[in-house]
């Protein structure tokens, strides 16, 4: 197990499968994660990142396969495990009908945070999650984004080395969204190994991994660089013009293209690395009677390599 | 142990304080319900249809029945003229009551002895047969009373006179034990309590395990007993508290009398309480919604009224039906609670119904606490 020869290794999957009756949820999941590393689960929904993350915090019973978390097998010892994560689900969590500090106070009681210890840590979360002067506040009166910080102060009272966040940004604005991953940067800092799903693929660039999960399966794992490369070999060009649909038919049929597909109301054509690409579109498009279409390359956005990459995952299955 | 129970009390107890419907939910119900009960089993009655028979045919007899003929809660329906006639009237359902006035009834009122006026009730319809037999005590003490001071306006040794008594002969037919609110508030708070016991354990954990909470505690290195005791043991107290209410109520409203031992009364609530909260953990267990929440109660619930005793009497159930009321822990408690209250009985005579209250609530615990994993499967 690499999890016992590298101490450094927070989380570690090891051909991971959950069964729902005959549908299998999680398909042969392997993958680690380092002290400190944000890794980031991207995937489509009922792709099976909550799946994963339920069974890595002792919520669900692995089918097979095994799970470490912080040195502990999460099947053979849950309760040993539960000292040591944090964990947000999908789903807001905290009770509505208490304020920010009793919800503090109890999941700290809870966890048993030592007695004089308490009062100091709950005043560095609520400073922390920017909520200072609203400890008093029931959690229903606050707006989501206070919430969602809330509940990430409430996972990390008990200083867990290890976290698990399940899209805890989804319907929160994006000013929020980018608070909370300073504070999620700050945490990996700390040392902290922080394992978040999202659907957003600005957030997924701020991990340092990325696992890409579909059907089940791991299609890829890697930093958001090279899941853009080895997703899209090639160069990508942007088309505007006309007739998207005729051209999508056009374009795929066109020398030295690999790929079309569609985002918005333009085309994302990943071709072979040569030069003139550009000009060779735009003629073949006019030869077929799409006059003025204009083409440019743009970088490769994660959701290029995503769509690529499940894409490939489907086909092969 | 005890910090996280009491992380948990505090934050039920948070959580009920700023509820306020809940405070109201709990208490109007129970009150409500307590006067339905109280109130159904006792409604006044008017027009009861009676058959009236004279054996006596004198001044006074004729003036007595007088009294009912113009009293509005009864209506003379047969005037008979023997005792066959009369109590045919009853088996025919012609009339609810028969009052028979015997030979020499004025005669015994002159020499200031007891006289007797028998009344006949039909049971099977006791509500009106018991208010009417409450009537027909009114009728006849009010007649007394007016017989006596006649009497001592006439004779000078009026003073020294001794009360004079009609002494009422009840023969219930068909029901010899007739049902009385005295019977059916107590049974009421057996009822209320199990309602609301697995009804507030059931949701609440339900209600947890669909906002997402409950999920959130399972993380948490908290122990199933440690969740389950700091959960149920508030709506123990609050079920106490009920118990303690509708009591209270029954004793000072209805002038229900309260025989027995408090103590015992408490004993033999505290263990259907805890039989209650693991009905409810267990129909916790087996839910995902608070709406599948809802029908599991209503499924559990209405047998365990039905086969308690509570309306229908065990003995007239068929066979089969009795043997499923032995494992009913509201059998038991109704026997416990009419016990202590109408009877004063203690635990010499109680305590078979209590082991086996203590059985049941101990055996539902156990498994409702196996069932309860910290998982969401
Ligand atoms: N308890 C369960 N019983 C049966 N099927 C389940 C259960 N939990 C999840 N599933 C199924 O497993 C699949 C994966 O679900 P999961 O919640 O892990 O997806 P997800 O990637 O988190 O999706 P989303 O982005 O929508 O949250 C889905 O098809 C879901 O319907
Ligand atoms: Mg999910």
């Amino acid at each position: 197990m690499p999890g016992e020869r590298q101490p450094d290794i927070q989380i570690s999957v090891d051909h991971l499968i959950k069964r729902f009756g005959a549908f299998i949820a999680v398909n042969d999941v392997t993958f680690d994660v380092r002290r400190g590393e944000i890794m980031g689960f991207l995937g489509p929904n009922g792709a099976g990142k909550s799946t994963i993350i339920r069974m890595l915090c002792g919520l669900l019973r692995p089918t097979s396969g095994r799970a470490m978390v912080a040195g502990v097998d999460v099947a053979l010892n849950p309760e040993r495990v539960r000292q040591s994560i944090g964990y947000m689900s999908q789903k807001f969590s905290l009770y509505g009908d208490l304020t920010v500090a009793e919800n503090l106070r109890f999941f700290g009681g809870i966890y048993r945070v030592p007695q004089k210890e308490i009062a100091e840590r709950i005043l560095s979360v609520v400073e922390m999650a920017g909520l200072a002067g609203r400890e008093d506040s029931l959690v229903s009166t606050l707006a989501g984004g206070w919430k969602q910080r809330l509940a990430l102060g409430c996972a990390i009272l008990h200083r867990p080395p290890v976290l698990f966040l399940d899209e805890p940004t989804s319907g929160v604005d994006p000013i929020s969204r980018r608070r909370f991953w300073e504070l999620i940067h700050e945490l990996s800092d700390d040392g902290v190994s922080v394992l978040v799903s999202t659907h957003y693929m600005d957030e997924a660039e701020y991990c340092n991994r990325i696992a890409m999960i579909d059907q089940g399966k791991l299609v890829a794992l890697g930093t958001p660089a090279e899941l853009k490369n080895r997703a899209l070999p090639g160069t990508l060009l942007l088309v505007e013009c006309d007739e998207i649909g005729h051209a999508i038919e056009l374009l795929g049929s066109a020398p030295g293209v690999r790929d079309v597909a569609a985002f918005g109301n333009t085309l994302h054509v990943l071709v072979d690395r040569e030069a003139g690409q550009t000009d060779r579109l735009i003629a073949w498009l006019a030869a077929h009677g799409i006059a003025g279409a204009r083409v440019r390359p743009i970088e490769p956005s994660l959701e290029d390599a995503f769509v690529q990459l499940v894409t490939g995952n489907r086909e092969a299955a | 142990m005890l910090d996280r129970i009491v992380r948990i009390w505090v934050k039920e107890f948070l959580e009920f304080y700023r509820d306020t419907g809940a405070r109201y939910r709990l208490v109007i119900p129970a009150i409500l319900q307590l006067l339905i009960f109280g109130y159904a089993a006792t409604f006044e009655v008017f027009n009861v249809p009676t058959a009236v028979l004279d054996l006596d045919h004198t001044q006074e007899s004729r003036t007595l029945l007088a009294d009912f003929t113009n009293n509005a809660r009864f209506k003379i329906v047969t005037v008979a003229q023997s005792q066959p006639q009369a109590e045919a009237a009853i088996e025919n359902g012609d009339a609810v009551a028969a009052l028979v006035i015997h030979a020499g009834f004025a005669n015994l009122l002159l020499k200031g002895q007891t006289a007797p006026l028998q009344v006949i009730v039909d049971g099977t319809n006791s509500n009106e047969a018991l208010v009417a037999l409450g009537y027909v005590g009114t009728i006849v003490e009010t007649f007394s009373q007016q017989y006596m001071v006649d009497l001592a306006g006439r004779t000078a040794a009026g003073r020294s006179m001794r009360v004079v008594q009609i002494s009422v002969d009840q023969r219930d037919w068909y029901n010899p034990n007739l049902n009385s609110r005295w019977f059916f508030v107590p049974g009421v708070i057996g009822m209320l309590t199990l309602m609301t016991i697995v009804n507030l354990t059931a949701f609440a954990i339900v209600r947890e395990r669909e906002v997402g909470t409950l999920e959130q505690i399972m993380v948490t290195p908290i122990r199933p007993y440690e969740f389950i005791i700091g959960k149920t043991v508030p709506f123990f107290l609050i079920g106490l508290f009920q118990v303690i209410l509708v009591a209270v109520t029954g004793v000072l409203w209805f002038h229900i009398p309260f025989v027995g031992s408090p103590f015992v009364m408490l004993l033999g609530s505290s263990l259907f309480l805890l039989s209650s909260l693991a009905i409810g953990l267990l129909i916790s267990t087996l839910c995902k919604t608070q709406q599948q929440a809802f029908a599991s109660n209503f499924f559990v619930l209405n047998p365990v009224f039905t086969l308690s005793g509570f309306a229908y009497p065990i003995a007239s159930m068929p066979v089969v039906l009795q043997w499923l009321t032995y494992i009913n822990p509201l059998r038991y408690y109704l026997v416990i609670i009419r016990g202590t209250f109408l009877k004063g009985v203690g635990l010499d005579i109680l305590w078979p119904d209590m082991a086996a209250l203590a059985a049941i609530a101990a055996v539902l615990l156990t498994i409702s606490t196996l069932r309860f994993h910290k998982s969401l499967e």
